[in-house]
C-alpha cells in the first residue's frame, strides 16, 4: 500500500450515497425477450452489422465488425434471431437514433465455442490487443475509448505506470465498488494481462477510502498472487470528487499533470477501468467477448437498488421494473451519475457498454427555479479541478464572444460540474459552456466548409481561365492553321494556275 | 426528488446568494451593538429609515426594468447596501442625507448598470462618497463617544434630531458634535503635535480612539465568523489589512514624530469595516485569488496615503472605488495557470 504524491485544486466532497445499492451482491438481470444494440457502443466509428435479418446467431458471435482503427466488434449477448437491422433511439442526451441491431431471444443463451488461453504469454502484445479489439471492450468507466488502442504504447513512447481506476467518485454509482468486492481476482487476471501488453512493471490500483470493503478484497486478492504482483500496489486516496477522472487521478497519484491537449501516455501514464481490467481478464483467458456489464439501479424512487450483471441491448425498463422503481411514465431519470451523467426520459432504450448507472430520483436535486444573476463570488474558480475561471466563462459564454472563452480555455473544461453545484444564484454553468463548446466545434465546420467551397470556387475559376486560355489557344492555333492551309492551297493553286499555264504554253508551244 | 435541469449536474449545493447576505448582515450584529453602545441610538433608526428606502427603491427600480420583484427583493443585497451605508454615515445625518445616499446607490450606483452581479462599483461606497463631496459638513459632523459627551442623546432626541436636524435643547449639532480621533490626529498633527502626546487626549483610548477600537475589533470578529463560514475568503481581508499596515510601519519607523502607528491606522476609522465588508463585495472585487491579494493590498495603500496625504479623513471608500476601477485589470492578468497547461 503507497500512499498517493499529490492533489489537485478545488473540487468537492459529496454525499456519496453509495450504501444504497451496496447491501446486496451483484445479481443477474433476467434475459430480456429483445435485445437492441447499437453499432456505436463507443467513441470512433460505428461498427459494420456482418448479419442480415433472419439470422441465427449464438451467445457471443460476432454480429458487427471493427471499421476503421478507431473502432470495435460487437457481440450477440445470447442466442437468437436477427429480427431488425434498423433506426432505432439509442440513449443520447439529445433523443438521437441511430443504427441497431435487434435479436429475439431463443431463452437457450447458448454460447459459441469459446477459445480458451490460461497461459496467455503464449501470445504476443499485438495478439492480445487484436484479441481485446475483437472482444469489443471499451473503456467501461463511462467514456467507451477502444482499450486495445490504449494498450498500444507505439514505438515512441515507453510506459512507467499503469494506473488502475477503482476510484468512482461519482455520488450513487457502486458499479466499480461491488466488481472489486467480489471479482477482485478477475480483476487482478486483467491487470496481468495489461502488464504484458504494455511491457511495464509497475502498477497501482487507486481506490478511494470510502470503499473499505473493496480496499479489502483487492488487498487480499494481491496478496494470494503476491509472487505475480511484486510491482502492484493499492493507493488509498482520501475520497473527493472529480479523482475519478483520468487527469485528476493522474495527478493525485503522481504528482504530475498530463499536458493540455495532450495523453497520459504522453507522461508515461496508462490508465484502466477496474470493469474494463475484468472484462480483458474474462476476454483473454475465457474467450469470452463483452456482451454484459454491471449497471447500478439506484436512487431515491428506487425500492430495490443494486448492481446487476446485465446483457448488452436489455432494454432499460426492464431492469427498473425488475428493480421496483416508482417512476412516472415520462419523468426523466439520469444514466450515469448525478454530476456528470445525462437524462432520459424514454425507458425502452437499451443498456450499451458506457452504461454504468441507472439513477432514478437524486437528494438535493437543483431547484426548479430562475437562476439569480452572477455575484462573482468566485467559489466556482475555488472548486474548478482544473483552475479555470468559471464565471468569466460563463459570461463569454453568455454574449457568445467565443473567441474569448478560447482564451479563457475553454476547451480544457471537463465538465465535471463542481462549479454549477457550488454556485450561490443556481446558474448552470456546465450548460452554458457546453453550448459554447459545441457552438464553436460548429463554427469551426463551418469555416472549414468555407474555406474548402472557397477553395474550390477558386479551383474552378482558375480551371475555367485555364480551359478558357486554352480553348483561346487551340483556336488560334487553328486560325494559324486555317490560314496556313488557306495560304498553301492558294500557293498550291497558284502553283497549279502557274503550271498548267505553263503546260498550256508548252503545249501551245 | 425529480429532476428538473436539463444537463447535469442534476446536484446542487447549499449555498444561496440570500443565505450569504443573511449571515453578513448577522456578522455586522455585535459592531452595530457596539456603535449603539458607544454614540447612542441613532444607528438603528437610520438604518431602518434606508432599509425601507432601498426595498422601495429596489422595488421601484425593479418595475421599471420589467423585472419580477420576488427574487430580487428577498435576495438580500439591497438590504446590505442599506445597512453599510448606515453603519457609514455619520450618527446624526439627518434623512435627507440617508435618503439621497441610498436612491443614489440603488438607482445609479446599481440598476442603471444592471442591478445585481453588473454594478463595477460598490452601491454603499458610491453613495458614501457622493454625500462626502456633495456635503461635507453634514458628513464629517461625528459625535464624541458616550461617556465622552455632556449630553448623551436617548432614542426620542436622536429621532428628533434627524428628522427635525434640531435637539431638543434648542441648541445647534455643533455644540455636541467633536472630531474623529482620525480626524483630530490628522489636524493635530497638522499643528506639530506629537502622536503620542495627541493620544494621551480623551478622545484616544488604549489602542486608538475611544469606542472606535472596539467597534473596530467588533467588525473583525464578525469579518472573521464570514471567513469561517466561507463566505468570504481571506486573501482580501489580509491583503488590505497587510497593505495598511506596512505602509504605515514604514512611514511610522522611518519619522514617528508626524505620523500615527500602525495599530492606530488598523484600528481607526472604517478600516476593519471596509477590509472585511466593503472590500470583500463579490460583485465588485477581484475573483482571482491572486487578484484578491492584489486588489486588498491596493486597498490597503490607498486608504492610508488619502487618509495621511489626501483631504479626507479616512480613505477607505476612495480606496475601494478606485480599486474598483482596476479589477478587470488585475482579473486579467492573474489568472491561474489551467491543468497541464
Amino acid at each position: 500500500m503507497t500512499k498517493p504524491l499529490g492533489s489537485f485544486p478545488g473540487g468537492l466532497v459529496l454525499d456519496g450515497q453509495k450504501k444504497r445499492s451496496t447491501h446486496v451482491s451483484i445479481r443477474k438481470t433476467p434475459l430480456s425477450k429483445t435485445l437492441i444494440l447499437p453499432l456505436q457502443q463507443h467513441i470512433g466509428e460505428a461498427s459494420t452489422p456482418i448479419v442480415k435479418v433472419g439470422d441465427t446467431v449464438l451467445k457471443g458471435q460476432k454480429i458487427a465488425r471493427a471499421e476503421g482503427h478507431v473502432s470495435v466488434y460487437l457481440h450477440a449477448p445470447s442466442s437468437g434471431v436477427i429480427t431488425a437491422i434498423d433506426d432505432q433511439a439509442i440513449p443520447h442526451p439529445s433523443g438521437l437514433s441511430a443504427l441497431c441491431i435487434t435479436i429475439k431471444t431463443d431463452s437457450e443463451d447458448r454460447w459459441i465455442d469459446l477459445q480458451e488461453t490460461p497461459d496467455f504469454t503464449r501470445l504476443s502484445e499485438h495478439d492480445i490487443r487484436h484479441k481485446i479489439r475483437e472482444a469489443g471492450i471499451v473503456g467501461l468507466g463511462g467514456a467507451g475509448f477502444p482499450s486495445f488502442i490504449k494498450l498500444n504504447p507505439g514505438v515512441h513512447h515507453h510506459v512507467e505506470t499503469l494506473i488502475i481506476n477503482g476510484v468512482e467518485c461519482e455520488p450513487y454509482i457502486t458499479c466499480d465498488d461491488m466488481i472489486m468486492r467480489e471479482r477482485a481476482d478477475g480483476i487482478l487476471d486483467g491487470i496481468e494481462i495489461m502488464r504484458y501488453a504494455l511491457r511495464v512493471q509497475n502498477c497501482v490500483i487507486v481506490i478511494e477510502d470510502n470503499k473499505p470493503e473493496a480496499i479489502s478484497a483487492m488487498e487480499l486478492a494481491l496478496k494470494r498472487r503476491q509472487s505475480q504482483f511484486q510491482n502492484t500496489s493499492i493507493v488509498i486516496i482520501p475520497t473527493r470528487y472529480p479523482t475519478g477522472s483520468e487527469k485528476q487521478l493522474i495527478q493525485v497519484v503522481t504528482g504530475k499533470q498530463v499536458p493540455s491537449h495532450g495523453l497520459p501516455i504522453d507522461i508515461g501514464i496508462v490508465c484502466h477501468n477496474v470493469g474494463t481490467s475484468y472484462a480483458i481478464g474474462r476476454a483473454i483467458i475465457h474467450g469470452e467477448p463483452l456482451i454484459s456489464r454491471i449497471v447500478t439501479v439506484t436512487g431515491t424512487d428506487v425500492k430495490h437498488a443494486g448492481n446487476f450483471e446485465t446483457l448488452l441491448g436489455t432494454p432499460m425498463h426492464e431492469l427498473l421494473s425488475f428493480c421496483e422503481t416508482q417512476r412516472e411514465t415520462d419523468e426523466p431519470f439520469i444514466l450515469g451519475g448525478p454530476m456528470m451523467g445525462y437524462n432520459l426520459s424514454g425507458d425502452h432504450l437499451p443498456i450499451t457498454k458506457t452504461a454504468n448507472c441507472i439513477l432514478v430520483g437524486v437528494d438535493n436535486a437543483a431547484p426548479k427555479r430562475e437562476p439569480l444573476p452572477c455575484i462573482r463570488c468566485g467559489d466556482c474558480a475555488t472548486a474548478c479541478p482544473v483552475s479555470l475561471l468559471p464565471q468569466q466563462l460563463y459570461w463569454y459564454s453568455r454574449s457568445k464572444d467565443l473567441e474569448k472563452t478560447r482564451e479563457y480555455n475553454l476547451f480544457d473544461c471537463i465538465e465535471c460540474g463542481c462549479c454549477s453545484y457550488v454556485c450561490p444564484s443556481e446558474i448552470p454553468l456546465v450548460h452554458y459552456f457546453r453550448f459554447a463548446k459545441t457552438e464553436t466545434m460548429t463554427q469551426e465546420l463551418e469555416t472549414e466548409k468555407a474555406d474548402t467551397a472557397r477553395l474550390r470556387h477558386e479551383n474552378r475559376l482558375e480551371r475555367h481561365e485555364a480551359e478558357k486560355k486554352e480553348k483561346e489557344e487551340r483556336q488560334r492555333q487553328r486560325k494559324l492553321a486555317l490560314a496556313a492551309t488557306k495560304a498553301a492551297k492558294e500557293k498550291a493553286e497558284a502553283e497549279k494556275a502557274n503550271a498548267s499555264e505553263s503546260s498550256t504554253d508548252n503545249q501551245e508551244t | 426528488m425529480p429532476l428538473s435541469r436539463l444537463s447535469s449536474p442534476f446536484l446542487s449545493g447549499p449555498s444561496r446568494v440570500t443565505l450569504h447576505m443573511i449571515q453578513l448582515l448577522f456578522a455586522l450584529v455585535p459592531a452595530v451593538i457596539a456603535l449603539v453602545y458607544f454614540f447612542g441610538p441613532s444607528v438603528l433608526i437610520t438604518m431602518t429609515l434606508a432599509i425601507v428606502t432601498a426595498l422601495f427603491t429596489e422595488a421601484v427600480m425593479l418595475k421599471l426594468r420589467n423585472r419580477p420583484l420576488e427574487p430580487f427583493l428577498t435576495d438580500g443585497s439591497a438590504v446590505v447596501t442599506a445597512v453599510l451605508l448606515a453603519i457609514a454615515l455619520p450618527p446624526l445625518a439627518p434623512w435627507w442625507l440617508t435618503v439621497i445616499g441610498i436612491v443614489f446607490a440603488i438607482i445609479f450606483a446599481k440598476h442603471l448598470y444592471g442591478g445585481l452581479g453588473y454594478n463595477p462599483f460598490n452601491p454603499a461606497m458610491v453613495a458614501y462618497v457622493l454625500l462626502l463631496i456633495s456635503f461635507p459638513l453634514e458628513m464629517t459632523t461625528w459625535l464624541p463617544v458616550t461617556e465622552l459627551s455632556t449630553s448623551p442623546l436617548g432614542f426620542s432626541a436622536a429621532f428628533q434630531a434627524i428628522f427635525t436636524g434640531q435637539l431638543s435643547t434648542g441648541l445647534g449639532f455643533d455644540t455636541i458634535s467633536g472630531a474623529t480621533p482620525l480626524d483630530a490626529m490628522k489636524t493635530q498633527i497638522g499643528l506639530s503635535l506629537h502622536p503620542s502626546y495627541i493620544s494621551e487626549q480623551p478622545l484616544f483610548g488604549v489602542l486608538a480612539g475611544k469606542g472606535w477600537e472596539s467597534i473596530n475589533l467588533l467588525f473583525a470578529l464578525g469579518g472573521a465568523f464570514l471567513i469561517y463560514r466561507r463566505v468570504i475568503s481571506w486573501h482580501i481581508p489580509v491583503a488590505m489589512l497587510l497593505g495598511l499596515f506596512s505602509i504605515s510601519l514604514v512611514t511610522w519607523s522611518v519619522a514617528p514624530e508626524t505620523t500615527a502607528s500602525p495599530l492606530f491606522h488598523l484600528l481607526s476609522g472604517g478600516t476593519m469595516l471596509g477590509a472585511f465588508f466593503i472590500a470583500t463585495d463579490p460583485v465588485t472585487a477581484a475573483t482571482t485569488i491572486k487578484g484578491r491579494l492584489v486588489f486588498g493590498a491596493g486597498v490597503g495603500l490607498l486608504t492610508y496615503i488619502i487618509r495621511v496625504w489626501g483631504g479626507y479623513p479616512d480613505g477607505v471608500a476612495f480606496a475601494v472605488l478606485i480599486m474598483n476601477m482596476l479589477v478587470p485589470l488585475i482579473d486579467y492578468y492573474t489568472q491561474p495557470k489551467v491543468y497541464g497547461g
